[in-house]
């Protein structure tokens, strides 16, 4: 036991309400503390959190010349920095508090009161106990790196960088692929107002290439990161495009001059349903206007062998680099915004919908490409021959809602469902068919969409499709086209709807690397695979990495207004942090006691942070306290008991275990 | 079941995840049991195996470490040395006369509140039927044990020519 003559405790039991005092004999606890070593003064009161609370540690400090504070009351997790924070102003040193947690560890999870109590009893004097070996510490703080990371060029990532930018931060935006845009820029329109997609989209895109204070690395895609709030180290791995991004003026006569004559390679931008030529552009907005060349397709780069038709048709612009390598660059931050977004659901997992076995089974965003005037068929609304459906079948709840896929709801499926729908009918005037489970229109205007696509004459039955299949031979519009069986539950009967074309709304999923990146960045998914955010309600942006915010559909299936109000609600927070210049240092940093320190090196390898190195010239470990995070491993392993950690050292924790231990 | 056999228990847990994930359990009222007295540290591999021999020394029935779910630790790889240190300890307390089973690693993540309650309610039981350990009370049993040990010093020393 730790004995100082000078130790002044003074320990304060918290009744929380009824929430501790209704279990927890609070006036019986106070008493037992009164009877602990180097306890001067043992109170209770209602709430200690609250001002008059704080007032009462504060006054005892100075009338009775108080050196440790002891609070019994909740998790230190909530109000640790609170008594901090009082005992400091009050002049004590703010790291000789310490908390006993009453209430989430007792007086809430305990039946029979005697056993609160008794529990209550040995927490408080492992906290009387601890407290004592308590010393006071010096705040630290470091300087914050005034710039951030935006991972995800979407719509999310888009917005957030533009909104960071036009704070005057430094922003550094990620894209993995050759253009930003993300989904957005696959959409022909936006529900419900049905604007054009690229005619909202283009200008930001192009925004944000022209902002001073925006650096786009496209192609690329994050490493690993290093560091922590405020300050971290991320690699970014940039990918060659095998043509000179700060040479190219986007004139796009490199796509022409191309020794392929004819498109061959299927676009993935566009689902696959379009074709392009080794050098391609995503879509013609793209940005940065700039081709990337296809490594296994390019002649020069597969085979080392072709005319370089391209490179001749570039002339005097000089932009093609054949010998263009992957490099790494690093960036320092102080936070990151994640807007990685979501990948469409896969069908073909769903045998009886037909999807990649009947030609003419589409998914939504195969159908969006068909209908955008920039896509494969030029806005046209074709089946694989080429000819106008007639009659168009849609699926809702493809793999949302469904207990073998995802129990969640997708939440934008109704509404994108109804848009295509309206889309279908105004291009072809083919009869249109939405087979929905429940139709999900909560949102400004949507209801009245609804309404109004109900008014043009799309026909709503309300059942679950049970199959897909063909009235003859491959399913193909002459074969005699597709049969939808659908349990109609309004009318109570199965109905066979002939169409020529199904179109599946497929559910939004987290992306299929969501749980690698979760790992690079240090932060959790949640069941379903998204990132999972601090609280659900309060924190909706932060994660448990205090600098990483995430925004869109990266976090859960969302539309696009949701998306941009969340990007720019992780913008600010990410302002607030990277703005306010400074960050505290967790307090319970690793040292040595150097003369205890024998040289061993135990502790060097145990530490993932490279905080401890050997020192040749006096035989002994030195840990870089800015490095180190506090886990205290190396504490735990230091055979000679030289390292040491603040706020848990040895002797602390085994007085915290005497404590608990013999408590009465 | 007033006589039934009350162990003490000490949990280790990291702040991270099984903390806070015994703070979920609180503010979602799972009761568990009682006899669980718990220790916040900030990693599980802050746990010195002496700790652990320290809380059996002082009466403890049982010791729970409890730390974030492999390749979910907070500092990257450290509860992967707990993992050592928890094997290394289960063998130890075997040649001490000590069931390895009063020593139990528990992984569970801030969100698994019922989990931990369960673990506990599960360990506990798994004490009381193992019944009490009394090592502490044969510790101090008459002082033919530290005479022994003493001896052993005074031969290690003899035998490594270090002056006692």
């Amino acid at each position: 036991m730790i004995s100082d003559e000078t130790l002044r405790i003074g320990v304060y039991v918290c009744h929380c309400g009824s929430n501790i005092a209704g279990t927890v004999d609070v006036e019986k606890l106070a008493d037992f503390a009164e009877g602990l070593p180097h306890v001067a003064i043992s109170r209770h009161y209602k709430y200690m959190c609250s001002d008059p609370g704080q007032e009462l540690v504060k006054k005892d400090i100075a009338q009775f010349n108080l050196t440790r504070i002891v609070v019994a009351a909740c998790s230190p997790s909530l109000h640790e920095p609170t008594f901090r924070r009082a005992a400091e102003s009050a002049g004590l040193n703010r790291f000789l508090v310490q908390m006993a947690n009453i209430r989430e560890q007792v007086s809430w999870v305990t039946e029979n009161k005697d056993d609160a109590l008794e529990k209550a009893q040995a927490h408080l004097a492992a906290a009387v106990r601890r407290v004592a070996g308590h010393e006071p510490l010096q705040r630290e703080f470091v300087r914050i790196t005034p710039r951030a990371m935006v991972i995800g060029g979407g719509i999310a990532g888009i917005q957030a960088a533009l909104t960071l930018a036009d704070a005057g931060k430094e922003v550094v935006l990620v894209e993995r692929e050759p253009s930003i845009g993300g989904h957005m820029a696959m959409f022909d329109k936006t529900f419900p107002t049905m604007d054009c997609a690229a005619c909202i989209l283009t200008p930001k895109m192009t925004a944000v290439k022209l902002h001073p204070n925006i650096k786009m690395l496209t192609y690329s895609s994050v490493d690993s990161v290093e560091g922590s709030v405020g300050n971290y180290k991320v690699k970014v791995r940039r990918r060659p495009r095998y043509i000179d991004e700060s040479m190219c003026v986007g004139c796009m006569q490199c796509l022409d001059g191309c020794v392929f004559t004819k498109p061959k390679f299927p676009n993935s931008f566009d689902q696959g349903l379009g074709l392009r030529k080794p050098v391609w552009i995503p879509f013609p907005q793209a940005v940065p206007p700039v081709p990337v060349v296809d490594p296994a397709a390019c002649l020069q780069l597969s085979r080392g062998k072709c005319k370089q038709t391209c490179v001749e048709a570039c002339g005097e612009r000089n932009a093609f680099r054949f010998d263009q390598q992957e490099t790494i660059e690093e960036y320092e931050v102080g936070a990151i915004v994640v807007a990685t977004g979501f990948q469409a659901f896969d069908p073909s997992v769903i045998p009886y919908y037909g999807y990649g076995k009947y030609p003419n089974v589409y998914t939504s965003l195969e159908v969006e490409r068909l209908l955008n005037a920039g896509g494969p068929t030029g806005g046209k609304l074709v089946l694989r021959d080429g000819s106008t459906p007639k009659r168009v079948g849609i699926v809702h709840c493809v793999g949302s809602r469904d207990a073998n896929f995802h129990a969640y709801c997708s939440r934008v499926c109704c509404m994108y469902a109804l848009k295509l729908a309206h889309l279908v009918r105004e291009k072809t005037e083919a009869e249109v068919y939405n087979c929905y489970i429940d139709m999900r229109t909560p949102g400004k205007g949507f209801e009245e969409f609804y309404n109004r696509v109900q008014n043009e004459g799309v026909q709503f039955i309300r059942g679950k499709v049970a199959d897909v299949t063909p009235v003859t031979g491959q399913g193909t519009a002459a074969d005699g086209g597709l049969v939808m069986q659908v349990d109609d539950t309004l009318l109570g009967t199965i109905r066979k709807l002939n169409v020529d074309m199904v179109i599946l709304a497929v559910a939004l999923e987290a992306r299929a690397d969501a749980a690698d990146v979760r790992r690079t960045l240090g932060i959790s998914c949640s069941t379903e695979g998204f990132f999972l955010e601090k609280h659900p309600k309060l924190a909706p942006v932060n994660t448990a990495n205090d600098g990483v915010l995430i925004a869109g559909a990266c976090q859960g299936a969302k539309d696009i207004p949701d998306t941009v109000a969340q990007a720019d609600a992780a913008a600010a927070k990410a302002l607030v942090l990277i703005d306010s210049g400074q960050i505290e240092l967790e307090p319970n940093t690793a040292w040595i006691k150097e003369e205890m320190c024998s040289g061993c090196m135990t502790c060097i390898g145990l530490c993932p942070y490279k905080a401890i190195t050997h020192d040749p010239e006096r035989k002994i470990a030195v840990i870089d306290a800015a490095l180190c995070k506090g886990c205290g491993t190396c504490v735990a392993a230091c055979p000679s008991g030289a390292a040491q950690q603040h706020l848990f050292s040895d002797e602390q924790i085994s007085e915290e275990l005497e404590g608990l231990m013999n408590y009465v | 079941m007033s006589n039934a056999f009350k162990p003490k228990i000490v949990a280790f847990l990291c702040n991270w995840c099984s903390y806070t994930a015994s703070d979920l359990a609180g503010t979602a009222r799972i009761k568990y049991s009682p006899h669980v007295r718990i220790l916040r540290v900030m990693c599980s591999g802050r746990v010195d195996p002496t700790f652990v021999l320290k809380a059996f020394a002082l009466g403890a029935d049982g010791v729970m470490i409890a730390g974030c779910h492999p390749g979910d630790c907070h500092y990257i790889e450290q509860n992967y040395k707990t993992i050592r240190r928890h094997s290394m300890l289960r063998y130890f307390l075997e040649q001490m006369g000590i069931e390895p089973e009063r020593l139990r690693l528990v992984w569970a993540s801030a969100a698994e509140g019922q989990y931990l309650a369960e673990s506990i309610d599960g360990f506990v039981a798994a004490v009381q039927k193992l019944g009490p350990l009394h090592w502490s009370d044969n510790w101090l049993e008459d002082g033919q044990r530290e005479e022994a040990l003493e001896e052993i010093v005074r031969e290690h020393a003899a035998a490594m020519e270090v002056p006692v």
